[in-house]
């Protein structure tokens, strides 16, 4: 059964690259999402979160001035963030980056290339499995 | 330089582009490139580093590009612009990627640098190191492309 997902819940999509926000972005919009914020790096998101109240992020792994990795870290050590769901879509495939992100408590994660039905089908698990543990 | 590179390039290239830009991309016969000019309009060029170390590049037509990042993004466009080169660099981006994850499940341990882009008539294309060019063209609808790869030996 989908889960039920609060599609107003402000979502912020982390990536250095504009292409790469712009498609997340309109997957989100064409899930049904329609609060969507956007950060270029790890380190201006982690500022977004900080000042504001994210409720969902999609990020990258590879950036310059902060990783996806380490703001997934900083995330899960901040107070009033740190259960904040974190899906992380990258080109980083192989087993060891999959188990660096497990480590350090991502969601969910998805190796680019990627369609949107993937997208939707990660976003699904992610919440499933959070309101089964509520 | 190794000819295992070749083909994680390749099915890398045509995985990326079928899947991000719903486009259906022909590979042609791989030839050695001696010179530094570029095929195309717009290139993506990215480091490799190893063992052992190398490039990959990435050259598109105006009109094969155009038609790509039009199809990835769903909207128009006419020209090579800043949203086209950005295109261009997340392309590059997942192709490098996709090819260095296959090869690291082969035992070669590689990390790849964020991409520059190059664009212009007639622009060039340095890789990063001496070694010979593989170069490996390719179709599309829209127009060509070209992936050039160069590993140290």
């Amino acid at each position: 059964m989908k889960p039920e997902i609060n599609m107003g819940m402000k979502v912020l999509v982390v990536d250095d690259f504009a292409t790469m926000r712009k498609i997340v972005r309109n997957i989100l919009k064409q899930i049904g999402f329609t609060n969507i914020v956007e950060a270029d790096d790890g380190a201006n998101a982690l500022q977004m979160i900080k000042e504001d109240k994210i409720d969902f992020v999609v990020t990258d792994w590879n950036m310059p001035n902060m990783t996806g990795l380490d703001l997934l870290k900083n995330i899960r050590a901040t107070e009033n963030a740190k259960d904040t769901p974190v899906l992380m879509v990258t080109a980083e495939g192989l087993a060891d980056n999959v188990v660096d992100a497990v480590k350090a408590g991502v969601d969910n994660y998805i190796v680019k290339p990627f369609t949107a039905e993937t997208v939707q089908a990660k976003i699904e698990q992610i919440f499933a499995k959070r309101s089964a543990k509520a | 330089m190794n000819v295992e590179f070749i083909n994680p390039f390749l099915s890398a290239t045509i995985g990326v582009i079928k899947t991000m830009a719903f486009t259906e991309v022909k590979a042609g016969k791989p030839f050695l490139k001696k010179d530094k000019i570029s095929c195309g309009d717009v290139s993506g060029v990215v480091g490799i580093t190893g063992p052992p170390n190398g490039s990959m590049s990435l050259t598109f037509s105006k009109g094969c590009i155009i038609q790509i990042v039009s199809n990835m993004l769903g909207e128009s466009f006419q020209e090579v612009n800043d949203d086209i080169k950005d295109a261009v660099g997340e392309l590059s981006n997942m192709i490098s990627g996709t090819a260095r994850n296959d090869l690291g499940n082969n035992g070669y341990s590689f990390k790849t640098s964020i991409p520059t882009v190059v664009s212009g008539p007639g622009h060039e294309i340095r890789h990063m190191c001496k070694a010979p060019t593989i170069a490996i063209p390719f179709s599309t609808a829209g127009g060509s492309f070209v992936v050039e790869i160069s590993f140290e030996n």
